[in-house]
């Protein structure tokens, strides 16, 4: 009989409700933040000798942490590759994925997931050997080219060679890494990323100064992170960490300048750090929540000069993203 | 005397839920019941949160645009023109390709080192042995990975490509042969290759029967060879050889023309077919092994030499151990190819579980879509490997 009653509780456990839309609860009660990162990536995820992970996209992780659990560290990391990493999502592996990934409509709707913002704005570029002296990337007709499966750099590259009436072959990698040692070991006369990407993936082939990116950038690729569809309170949780990222860094708040930010009488700042209002419970979360984000991860400036800009081995200038009032368009909605 | 025997009491008759028969059958419809309960949930469940976290379902992506390109298609495939059903044909062809390619390398080297092994010579059956210990042990993704690199590594790079007499070229972005182009003409050549094939049959059967009748033999393998391949190139020369060969050409970054075999190929079709001959050796040896010493000693008092006693004495008996576990070597090989992944040999797994399934999202219908090709692929060798199980199997009279 004990027997029986099993399989009926297996019966109901298989037919229940689904994955349940508390994502926010199912979060604190784990005490833990399951984020889907790129793993192999130098500035956006990767983890050091020390196991430490670092990066933009982990860095934005730590920021919903420190939000929601009050602790940067509270993440478990989950490195995915580009071809698993809707799955993950789709599936609960993953509370959030931060894995430079371009927000694309048919991802958007299709998949049943939902993009926050853009914590990136990137384009796809190529490496090649200074060897070949390419200069430009309409020279690569008939070149093969080695790309990572399962993103939008694929159907760009396709895309680009045949509205160019150029010949492609195209060599399809699992992961960005094997894609990489392909090109290295000669199998290919081109490695084709998103320019960010390419700017750390030079750094990794055996001679890097012999290899050269082209000028030309051939598509979009705004990138960020993402969340299932069905959880609007998590959706709006995840998407405004991110804002109040950039919103902090437009208003000058800190990690450093945060003890000064707290004084501050500028009712801008004020309902930024919750001195004012009640938006961080609107959230469901604690008035503090923005100050958590910058005391333990930084705003958007800062991650960005740590992780990928002047002050890392990448050395990308901001471009376009740069704040809206600085010459770019990195541009958040007001916390109010 | 029966007569007297007291007459035997009806069995009582047992309450039908005691009946062993009865009760049997029951447990078969409950269990059946549950089974049938648990993936109908399971599936109603799937189906659920796919439309509650509004992931599309079905299959209406099989005609849309696929948008990518694929390095290696059997069939006409373009990035714009093709769909995601197209694609996955490429992928599949491709499976089939490499793995029934390797299934014959694998077996053709595997009799070869299995028998090796037996061998009375030291050297010869000391390296099969080392060969099979060595490469057994080794895990196949590993040896792939050694076999990738092994070849993009030793191999030129295209400007300092080695170009082979005949109009070869090799460099680490493949193999380029000359591809025979037909021009007309070209029929006798056919008909005399089909008019020779019959021949030989008609020879085999002719030459069997009088083996049979007379115990004569005759030269079964000469005659075919000259029927088979030298009648048609008889007739191709006679008829002014009518073929012509467009040479692959080097460009700015590849060779143009000629048929291409790409590394990823090579290197795929070299690992599993090395690996899994490893395997089919050692079954060869114990098929071998399980034919009686007596029956070779039998023959040898008979006056039959090693050879044939090898080929017409102990290898047909032991094709009956050797077969059914072979089958299970060829399913192996066909579903190790999958591993294609990891080098970029665009296999069915690759393309459609991994490309199509990532573009599309649709993880639940990609994946059984694969699942069961796989398995209609893996039953249909098994199917077909029965059949000559059947035949070679001892006729008893």
């Amino acid at each position: 009989m004990k027997r029986f009653a099993t399989l009926v509780a297996l019966v109901l456990v298989m037919t229940a409700q689904g994955v349940s839309a508390q994502t926010l609860k199912a979060v604190k009660d784990r005490g833990m933040l399951n984020c889907g990162a790129n793993g192999s990536l130098a500035g956006f995820g990767l983890p050091d000798a020390q196991g430490k992970w670092a990066g933009l996209d982990v860095d934005f992780c730590r920021a919903i942490a420190a939000a929601v659990l009050n602790d940067a560290n509270k993440v478990k990391y989950v490195p995915l590759s580009a071809k698993d990493r809707f799955t993950a999502l789709q599936s609960g592996e993953i509370d959030v994925l931060a894995r430079n990934t371009t927000w694309t409509s048919s991802r958007d709707t299709s998949l049943g997931l939902n993009f926050v913002g853009v914590n990136y704005y990137d384009g796809q570029g190529f490496l090649v050997r200074k060897s070949l002296k390419v200069n430009s990337a309409l020279e690569l007709n008939g070149a093969s080219v080695c790309v990572q499966q399962g993103t939008t750099t694929e159907l760009n590259l396709a895309d680009y060679f045949g509205a160019n009436k150029m010949q492609l072959k195209s060599v399809t990698f699992a992961t960005a890494n094997e894609a990489l040692k392909a090109y290295d070991a000669g199998r290919c006369d081109s490695y084709t990323t998103d320019a960010s990407a390419l700017y750390a993936e030079r750094l990794r082939v055996s001679n890097p100064d012999d290899h050269v990116i082209l000028p030309e950038i051939i598509s979009k690729e705004p990138l960020g992170p993402v969340v299932r569809h069905g959880d609007d309170q998590w959706y709006d949780i995840v998407k405004w960490t991110l804002f109040a990222m950039i919103d902090a860094e437009e208003l000058n708040i800190s990690s450093k300048t945060l003890d000064e930010a707290m004084k501050s009488p500028n009712p801008e700042i004020k309902r930024f750090v919750g001195t004012e209002g009640n938006y961080g419970e609107q959230l469901g979360l604690t008035k503090d929540w923005a100050v958590r984000i910058i005391k333990q991860v930084g705003n958007y400036g800062e991650s960005f000069e740590r992780n990928v800009g002047m002050s890392s081995p990448l050395k990308i200038e901001r471009g376009l993203n740069k704040l809206w009032t600085k010459g770019g368009i990195q541009y958040a909605p007001p916390i109010r | 005397m029966p007569s007297d025997l007291p007459a035997q009491p009806r069995p009582a008759r047992v309450v039908f839920y005691n009946d062993p028969k009865v009760r049997s059958i029951a447990y078969q419809l409950v269990l059946c019941t549950v089974v049938a309960l648990l993936v109908y949930g399971a599936a109603r469940n799937a189906i659920d949160n796919l439309a509650r976290a509004q992931i599309a379902s079905g299959f209406g992506f099989w005609n849309q645009t696929a948008g990518f390109d694929i390095s290696q298609t059997l069939i006409e495939y373009s990035s714009r023109g093709s769909t995601y059903g197209r694609a996955f044909w490429v992928g599949l062809l491709n499976t089939l390709l490499v793995a029934g390619l390797g299934i014959v390398f694998a077996t053709i080297i595997g009799f070869i080192v299995g028998i090796s092994r037996l061998s009375s010579n030291w050297l010869l059956a000391k390296a099969a042995g080392g060969y099979v210990e060595i490469i057994r042990n080794l895990p196949l993704l590993l040896q792939l990975l050694f076999w990738y690199n092994a070849v993009l590594k030793a191999l030129p790079d295209i400007r300092e490509s080695i170009a082979i007499p005949g109009g070869v070229i090799l460099n680490n972005r493949g193999f380029f042969l000359p591809l025979p182009i037909l021009k007309g003409g070209l029929g006798f050549v056919e008909l005399s290759l089909l008019a020779g094939i019959v021949a030989a049959i008609a020879f085999y059967v002719w030459a069997r029967k009088r083996q049979e009748r007379t115990g004569q033999r005759a030269p079964v393998l000469a005659v075919t060879l000259l029927l088979v391949i030298g009648l048609p190139l008889a007739v191709f020369a006679v008829v002014g050889r009518p073929i012509g060969f467009e040479f692959p050409q080097a460009g700015r970054f590849n060779i143009a023309g000629g048929i291409e075999v790409l590394p990823e190929f090579v290197a795929l079709l070299f690992g599993l077919s090395i690996y899994t001959a490893a395997f089919i050796a050692e079954v060869v040896r114990a098929g071998i092994l399980a034919v009686s010493r007596g029956q070779s000693e039998a023959a040898y008092s008979l006056g039959l030499r090693p050879g044939p006693t090898l080929r017409l004495i102990v290898v047909p008996q032991a094709m009956r151990v050797i077969i059914p576990p072979l089958t299970s070597q060829y399913l192996n090989l066909t579903k190790n190819s999958s591993l294609a992944v990891a080098i970029g040999y665009p296999d069915l797994v690759q393309v459609f579980t991994g490309t199509v399934l990532n573009q599309t999202g649709q993880a639940v219908e990609v994946v059984a879509i694969t699942m069961l090709v796989y398995l209609v692929i893996s039953l249909a060798t098994s199917l077909i490997m029965n059949l000559y199980n059947r035949r070679m199997a001892l006729v008893e009279r």
